[in-house]
């Protein structure tokens, strides 16, 4: 809506109604901040619902890049369940996602109660703390990948030193997904932490103090007075880690390309090669619309799981 | 004994430190060690941590490759044009939407993080097909807008929801309009804000690896894939690959260790990742 009918509006808005200052400051406020958005909001357009849209449409067709899309209406959707390597790389997104959930959340919350804590240099201690989440994912799975080297890594000879064996890591099916998990917990543990040191921040000291006269051991303070004031926060943290760590690309790929074989073959890894190494743009498209739904589906459970065990309003029995 | 108790916490929060901080640090000193080492001193075992010769020519092998260049350019020039343009867009985006109080609309930006970044290039890169810009610079830049685009908008809405009012409404009575007073007012005060966002923005655009592997031809290639494009030619030369990891990734390490604040700020308030 343009700013000239939005004054128009007012005016006569002022003709009908005795007030005229609380009610046409109100209409001719909302429309004029439209040209702040619209620049914007023809990119979202164009970048992101443009796709979306698209996709929906091209996942009703055969369509290999460089012959014409012809109409097939759901048969793409039909074709995921038979798919036995689809349905392996749901099996394998879902190990990997919640590890990556579940590992991240413990060592993050263990991080951010030490870092709640006064001491000097804080600021560049956690600088260097988060230092693994900003870095460059390629970078950093390039040195993973030798540190995972059977004869030559680094830890190998650390599991050496305390009496391990050496492991086989990225380069066996049965410990390619852990080992993955393992560098996705090293890069994520520092934004859990953020996210509940930002949640520790925000309690009072109240109950502090009173658990302090009452004797409370350090443990109990963090179990019965901690733990149930930073479940909100927690649960954001796990559902942002859930929606990252089932789309997680970069250090898969980088690291091991969905093998050996296809032992950690994720969805969206398997979603890499339909689309971009067999160019099957319309089976990939169906692809995308169910990967979607799961992440969707996904973030449901999370919502209900938070729901029937009241994690923000009880006094800590969950 | 209270004093005693009081030290004993002390170091037992050093040490928590230590055990906390370290595969962090760690990790990084490795890659240090790893890219100024002789390939036989990487190929040791057990593993040389401090070299007794230094190469220092694993980086001098990467920066004067006649490539380096090519590539260091077109990451400065993608995330450099997709970081402007979302701040020219998604500012003005974020103020407006913090003062119509467009709550809705965020969640378009929070679905826009949900969706893999692959999903997005499917569409586009046919789109790009079609218009015949793959070969040039441009499908990058603009489909790393996907990243920089809602980071910017949702650390904007932010930051304009917490500006007091009161300035914005007498610049009004004394006859500004909404531009003057965006520009002149709610602009400058916001400066902190468009920094933090400014800063995610070129960070997550710099790493962003999976649009690059889709559309970058071999003269378009951006760092993060110009590295990885080095894996599958020298397997077993470590040295060199480490040293061009580490430039790759350096700009955003001295970024955050810098401007950590920043980042912590930024990251909290909207626990926003790209891709």
């Amino acid at each position: 809506m343009s700013e000239a009918t939005a004054t128009a509006q007012g005016q006569v808005q002022s003709k009908t109604r005795p007030e005229p200052d609380a009610q046409g400051t109100v209409g001719w406020e909302r429309p004029s901040y439209w040209p702040f958005i619209a620049p914007a909001l023809t990119v979202v357009l164009a970048v992101i619902i443009f796709p979306w849209a698209y996709t929906i449409w091209m996942s009703l067709h055969e369509w290999k890049v460089g012959s014409p899309p012809t109409f097939v209406g759901l048969a793409n959707y039909i074709r995921l369940p038979s798919d036995a390597r689809f349905v392996e790389s749901i099996g394998h997104t879902l190990v990997y996602t919640a590890l990556s959930v579940v590992l991240p959340l413990m060592f993050g919350t263990l991080a951010a109660v030490i870092f709640h804590n006064k001491f000097p240099m804080r600021g560049l201690l956690r600088g260097l703390f988060i230092l693994p989440m900003m870095a460059t994912p390629v970078a950093i799975a390039l040195v993973w990948t030798m540190m995972f080297h059977p004869q030559l890594g680094i830890l190998n000879y650390l599991l050496s030193l305390v009496g391990i064996p050496a492991q086989l890591w990225v380069f066996h099916p049965d410990t390619v997904i852990p080992s993955l998990v393992l560098v996705e917990t090293w890069q994520w543990s520092p934004l859990v932490m953020l996210i509940v040191l930002g949640g520790l921040a925000a309690i009072p000291s109240e109950p502090y103090e009173s658990a302090q006269i009452d004797g409370a051991t350090r443990w109990q303070t963090f179990r019965y007075i901690s733990l149930p004031l930073i479940m909100p926060f927690l649960f954001i943290a796990g559902m942002i880690r859930m929606i990252d760590a089932v789309k997680s690309f970069d250090i898969i790929f980088a690291i091991t390309q969905g093998g050996p074989g296809s032992a950690s073959e994720t969805i969206n890894l398997y979603l890499y090669s339909v689309a971009f190494v067999y160019y099957d743009v319309g089976y990939a498209s169906a692809i995308v619309v169910v990967f979607f739904a799961l992440i969707v589906a996904l973030a449901g459970a999370l919502l209900r799981l938070r729901q029937t065990t009241h994690w923000n309003d009880t006094g800590g029995s969950t | 004994m209270s004093r005693f108790r009081e030290l004993l916490g002390r170091a037992g929060l050093a040490f928590a430190l230590l055990v906390i901080v370290s595969p962090a640090v760690l990790f990084f000193l490795w890659m240090i060690s790893l890219s100024v080492k002789f390939e036989i001193d990487n190929a040791s075992y057990p593993p040389v941590f401090i070299p007794e010769h230094f190469n220092w020519g694993n980086y001098a092998a990467v920066l004067s490759s006649n490539r380096f260049s090519t590539y260091f350019m077109n990451s400065l020039i993608v995330t450099g044009a997709a970081t402007a343009f979302a701040l020219v867009v998604g500012v003005p985006a974020g103020y407006g939407l913090a003062r119509m109080r467009a709550h809705k609309a965020a969640i378009v930006i929070l679905i826009a993080r949900i969706t893999p970044g692959l999903s997005y290039l499917i569409p586009l890169f046919l789109l790009f097909q079609w218009l015949g810009l793959l070969g040039t610079l441009w499908p990058q830049i603009i489909i790393h807008l996907v990243v920089t685009v809602p980071i910017v908008i949702w650390i904007m809405i932010g930051y304009f929801e917490t500006t007091p009012m009161e300035l914005e409404e007498s610049a009004l009575i004394d006859g500004a309009n909404r531009w003057q007073i965006f520009r002149y007012v709610a602009l400058p005060i916001a400066r902190p804000g468009i920094a933090v966002a400014f800063i995610l923005a070129v960070i997550f655009s710099w790493n962003n690896f999976v649009f690059g592997i889709v559309l970058a031809g071999r003269e378009t290639r951006t760092l993060p894939v110009a590295v990885y494009n080095m894996i599958s030619f020298d397997q077993l030369s470590w040295g060199p690959l480490a040293a061009a990891a580490l430039i790759v990734t350096l700009p955003v390490l001295l970024l955050t260790v810098f401007a950590q604040r920043q980042i912590v700020a930024g990251l909290t308030a909207g626990a926003v990742k790209g891709g």
